[in-house]
């Protein structure tokens, strides 16, 4: 029923800029950057609607994030979220109702099946279209799609279906009928008011229903399809009451397909955005911060304050705890941040946040921290350690190299790469080597990026780089953090050390009973 | 129907945890004989012995007047609250014996099982109902007059009979009628079970004739799977009843089960008095002052856990300590101080839950916690050593601090050199007394004592274990300021005597 003069909105790209082409193929950082777990957990629970693709498509252009974030606003108001929640759930409902309908064998289910989805989506359009009428959304997305759907609501054709849905479902709703079971013999007629015995029951008891008591009540699967002494229960109800069930039929003949093309489109792409606001809430109820990158295709001056990895963020949190946030950023001619320290200082971690902020910046979305200044990046590339690799030494190094290199072949002014303990197969000496010569390609071609590494020497190379030192909080040794100061040797006594860790100086039991 | 015996208007929380340093508790302060004394070998009145003693801190003085109250009449009426008990536990064995039905997967079998438990267990009810007109009269305490108060009233006569008869009327002789409606997907929903034959008030009941409303009936049998289909449509129409009666049969079981544990706690709190009045050990019921007030008192307070075990009456110390908050005791070794510091924790634990305590006179601000930390025997299992192990039970107990706590420490920290160990525990001690927390603290710590004595705190005691001039020890705790040597050589002496 959509009208040819009405232009059919797109809510995940402005018009004028094309679409980028489709990818289906996981790009081949996701993994050591944990998006891969990222965005699993943004599309969990909507995997029928096949989101993958979107996320392996970065945008290109300022105006297309531009034209997100204008939608990612919008949805932070409350009332806009949950309309679409709202609109999201009625067509889930209607899709499962069409589906069940092809399954049902007896004719009457199959019929009640149609009507129930076309009330679903009659109810999910015509609410959408008042409440985004009342809650004035201010995105171009959002704006375009009310019109539309203001249009297909106020047609004929959708206002009958509406109407008729409606009247055969009212008709249906009157039907009651009993079943008396008597042994083996049982007995089908119309309700005739006889007494809830239940509730007389339950009142004779009810002094002894105090305090939380176990349910007792089984649960009973609900049936996906009725069996053939209900079919007979119910056509002999369809007899007793034969008005409605004739609505029924007629209903289910005038209306095979009811649904328009361009609203299912619009049910899809908004999971985009809803994935995405339900992912954040997760992370704002455990006191983090996310904010609208400021992004930009020419500036490389880099902000980012209170940011984290938000992968491990969500098995943090999970665990009930939360992870620390960090604070980063390049100036004038700073590039690549090198970052060294002990172990299980966090430094892999902080090279995945620096890949995940910029490359979820770049498909339009709010970012970790609570301030950001970002760069859009045209291609992301990693280099992480391949553990499993059962190569000689010197193999290993050869691949490395190649990778390296083909990085390099590809890699623009405008690229980003995160290099992860780059040259560890090798000796101090090589890997310093070979570790100065890339930097400073890198360093000259002008990409972004963070290296992780080992080699002090290389974080102090030339004015491209930035050392960053990853340290761990004396009191906490698992908790992961970093600091840019070095830490300074404590010159405690042994047990005065362990009183520290156990956190039973004065200082410390002063803040912790003041709690 | 509530019991009611151990808090006024509310339930003890039975399943609730144990506090988060119970076990330490439970060591050091030699809980375990007490529990053993008051229980015997029963397993059930350990229990009931340990959670009332271990879970009652955060109680008002209120709840430890209701319950000696209570104790009071146990201790009168012995021989009538066993009898109770002994009718509780026998309700218990029936709901267990029959519960099984109530467990069932279908609603028609879980309501048969609910129907027998109820009817076995209305037997013990009515049993109760006697016991509570002719006996109830002896009792004075407001816990056991309301008990019985509410049997009377909750239970009429009349309700006792039209339950009875509900119970017979639910194995459905005429059948069962189900009223339905059509569902989402035109199935059978909202199934609720309808009385034959006894229509709404105003409307006349149809005769069932050929004038009367069309009906379809046919036969179903289990060859063609028909009658499992009816059994699943009759068993969501007696869902919530089948609901209703179990949910009753728990309720009326877990009355008998509340009953015969809180019972079983003043059972075993009157088996004590009884063992050591015998023992000559003098007892007497504690006054519980507020926390804020700062109360201290006692006269000839004995460790209840040794004088279980001399089987006689033991060495008391009397205490006149009232606005303090920091004890330490010094001393003698083998002179009375840990005794001492346990007889102060045990007290105050038996003061919290209600009991008697072993004193000639007894009374404290109430604390809402009792820690304790005292030294261990290093622990082969433990990965660290033995001052780490001490921080961490001492951190746990900083985790688990609320205010208006009592710790007693034995002998904390002396697993590192005196001068680290000094500095440590002083640094804890001055930041807990800046909060509402008392302290015990039995230490060889030389440096450790005598510096805050040189502080001259007006909040602070001195005590010290006594030594007679020929080394002999009388187990009494006077003020005293700490002294440089704890006598260890008396030891030695004394065990190595004659040895070379």
């Amino acid at each position: 029923m959509s009208n040819a003069q009405t232009r059919t909105p797109n809510i995940l790209f402005p018009e004028g800029l094309g679409t980028p082409a489709t990818v289906f193929a996981e790009p081949e950082f996701f993994r050591d950057l944990n998006l891969d777990q990222i965005v699993a957990a943004i599309t969990a629970g909507r995997e029928s609607y096949d989101l993958k693709p979107l996320f392996y498509a970065p945008l290109t252009n300022l105006d297309q994030i531009a034209f997100r974030h204008e939608v990612m606003r919008d949805l932070e108001n409350e009332t806009t979220f949950s309309s679409l929640k709202a609109f999201s759930d009625r067509m889930q409902a209607m899709r499962r109702q069409l589906t069940a309908e092809k399954d049902y064998r007896y004719q009457y289910q199959k019929e009640r099946a149609v009507l129930g989805a076309a009330h679903d989506y009659c109810e999910g359009v015509s609410t959408l279209r008042r409440e985004l009428d009342a809650t004035v959304p201010r995105s171009r997305g959002l704006l375009a799609t009310r019109d539309y759907l203001a249009q297909v609501a106020e047609s004929a054709s959708f206002k009958a279906l509406a109407q008729q849905a409606r009247a055969v479902l009212d008709e249906l709703a009157k039907v009651r009928y009993c079943v008396l079971i008597n042994d083996a013999n049982v007995t089908v007629r119309n309700y005739e008011d006889e007494i809830d015995y239940s509730a007389e029951v339950g009142e004779t008891f009810d002094i002894f229903k105090q305090g939380a008591v176990k349910n007792y009540r089984v649960e009973f699967q609900e049936p996906i399809e009725i069996s053939h002494v209900e079919a007979k229960i119910l056509d002999f109800v369809a007899k007793l009451n034969p008005a409605p069930f004739a609505a029924l039929d007629g209903f289910y003949a005038k209306y095979p397909t009811f649904t328009d093309q361009a609203i299912l489109d619009f049910d899809r792409g908004i999971q985009f955005y809803l994935g995405y606001a339900e992912y954040m809430a997760g992370f704002k109820k455990a006191g983090l911060s996310f904010c609208y990158p400021q992004v930009s295709d020419v500036s490389k001056e880099i902000v980012s304050r209170n940011s984290f990895d938000l992968a491990l963020a969500s098995q943090l949190i999970a665990s009930n705890t939360t992870p620390v946030c960090n604070d980063f950023e390049l100036h004038g001619e700073e590039r690549i941040m090198v970052i060294t320290g002990p172990n299980q200082g966090g430094k892999t971690t902080f090279a995945r946040a620096f890949g995940q902020l910029h490359y979820l910046a770049s498909l339009g979305y709010p970012v970790a921290g609570t301030e950001a200044k970002l760069f859009l990046v045209d291609q992301f590339f990693t280099h992480f350690d391949a553990e499993e690799d059962i190569k000689s030494m010197q193999g290993k190094l050869k691949d490395d190299l190649h990778r390296m290199h083909g990085i390099l072949e590809k890699a623009t002014s405008k690229s980003l790469v995160v290099m992860n303990e780059i040259f560890a197969s090798t000796s101090l000496e090589d890997a310093t080597f070979l570790g100065k010569k890339i930097l400073t390609k890198f360093g000259e071609l002008g990409v972004l990026g963070v290296c992780v590494t080992f080699i002090d020497d290389l974080a102090s190379l030339n004015e491209k780089t930035v050392s960053m030192m990853a340290t761990i909080v004396p009191e906490n040794p698992s908790q992961r953090t970093f600091r840019i100061a070095r830490k300074s040797a404590s010159g405690l006594s042994y047990a005065m050390a362990l009183a520290e860790k156990y956190r039973l100086t004065y200082q410390h039991l002063k803040e912790r009973i003041a709690r | 129907m509530k019991t009611h015996l151990l808090y006024r208007g509310r339930d003890f929380d039975w399943d609730g945890p144990l506090p988060s340093h119970h076990e330490a508790l439970i060591q050091d302060l030699n809980l375990e004989t007490l529990f053993g004394a008051m229980a015997g070998d029963d397993e059930y009145l350990h229990e009931a012995a340990r959670q009332v003693m271990l879970k009652s801190f955060s109680d008002d003085i209120e709840t430890i007047q209701y319950r000696q109250a209570i104790l009071q009449d146990v201790l009168q009426n012995t021989a009538a609250v066993q009898e109770l008990f002994d009718l509780a536990v026998d309700a218990n064995e029936r709901k267990r014996r029959q519960w099984f039905g109530v467990l069932g997967k279908y609603p028609m079998g879980i309501l048969a099982g609910a129907v027998d438990v109820l009817q076995t267990l209305m037997d013990v009810v009515g049993k109760l109902r006697i016991f509570a007109r002719e006996k109830g009269r002896n009792f004075r305490s407001e816990g056991f007059v309301t008990l019985f108060k509410m049997i009377e009233t909750e239970l009429p006569e009349e309700y006792f009979e039209r339950i009875k008869t509900c119970l017979r009327e639910l194995r459905f002789s005429d059948g069962i009628l189900v009223s339905a409606e059509l569902g989402d997907a035109a199935q059978s929903s909202q199934h609720t079970l309808r009385r034959i034959g006894k229509v709404k008030q105003g409307l006349l009941k149809r005769v069932f004739s050929s004038d009367g409303p069309p009906s379809h009936t046919f036969r179903v049998s289990d060859d063609d799977g028909s009658a499992k289909v009816i059994s699943v449509l009759r068993d969501r129409g007696i869902n919530p009843v089948a609901n209703a009666l179990a949910q009753s049969a728990e309720h009326i079981g877990s009355f008998f089960s509340m009953l015969s544990a809180e019972l079983g706690f003043y059972l075993g709190t009157a088996a004590l008095h009884s063992k050591l009045t015998k023992q000559g050990v003098t007892l007497c019921f504690p006054t519980p002052a507020p926390a804020d007030s700062g109360r201290q008192t006692c006269t000839n307070l004995v460790d209840i856990s040794l004088a279980i075990t001399a089987g006689k009456a033991v060495t008391g110390n009397d205490l006149q300590a009232d606005g303090k908050n920091l004890f330490f005791i010094t001393g003698a070794n083998q002179g009375g101080k840990s005794t001492f510091l346990r007889a102060v924790g045990l007290a105050q634990t038996m003061m919290q839950c209600g009991m008697f305590v072993t004193a000639d006179a007894f009374s404290a601000a109430l604390c809402r916690n009792v820690f304790t930390h005292f030294t261990r025997e290093e622990d082969v299992t433990m990965k660290s050593g033995k001052f780490d192990e001490e921080l961490r039970r001492m951190t746990a107990i900083i985790d688990g601090l609320t205010p208006d706590s009592m710790i007693l420490f034995n002998e904390s920290f002396a697993s590192t050199n005196e001068r680290e160990g000094s500095e440590i525990a002083s640094q804890i001690v001055c930041a807990l007394l800046e909060t509402k927390v008392k302290i015990f603290f039995v230490t060889h710590l030389y440096e450790l004592a005598n510096a805050f004595y040189g502080e001259g705190l007006d909040n602070a005691v001195f005590l010290r274990a006594e030594r007679q001039t020929d080394g002999r020890r009388t187990f009494k705790l006077l003020p005293g300021q700490p002294l440089e040597t704890s006598f260890g050589s008396d030891l030695y002496k004394e065990i190595f005597a004659g040895a070379a």
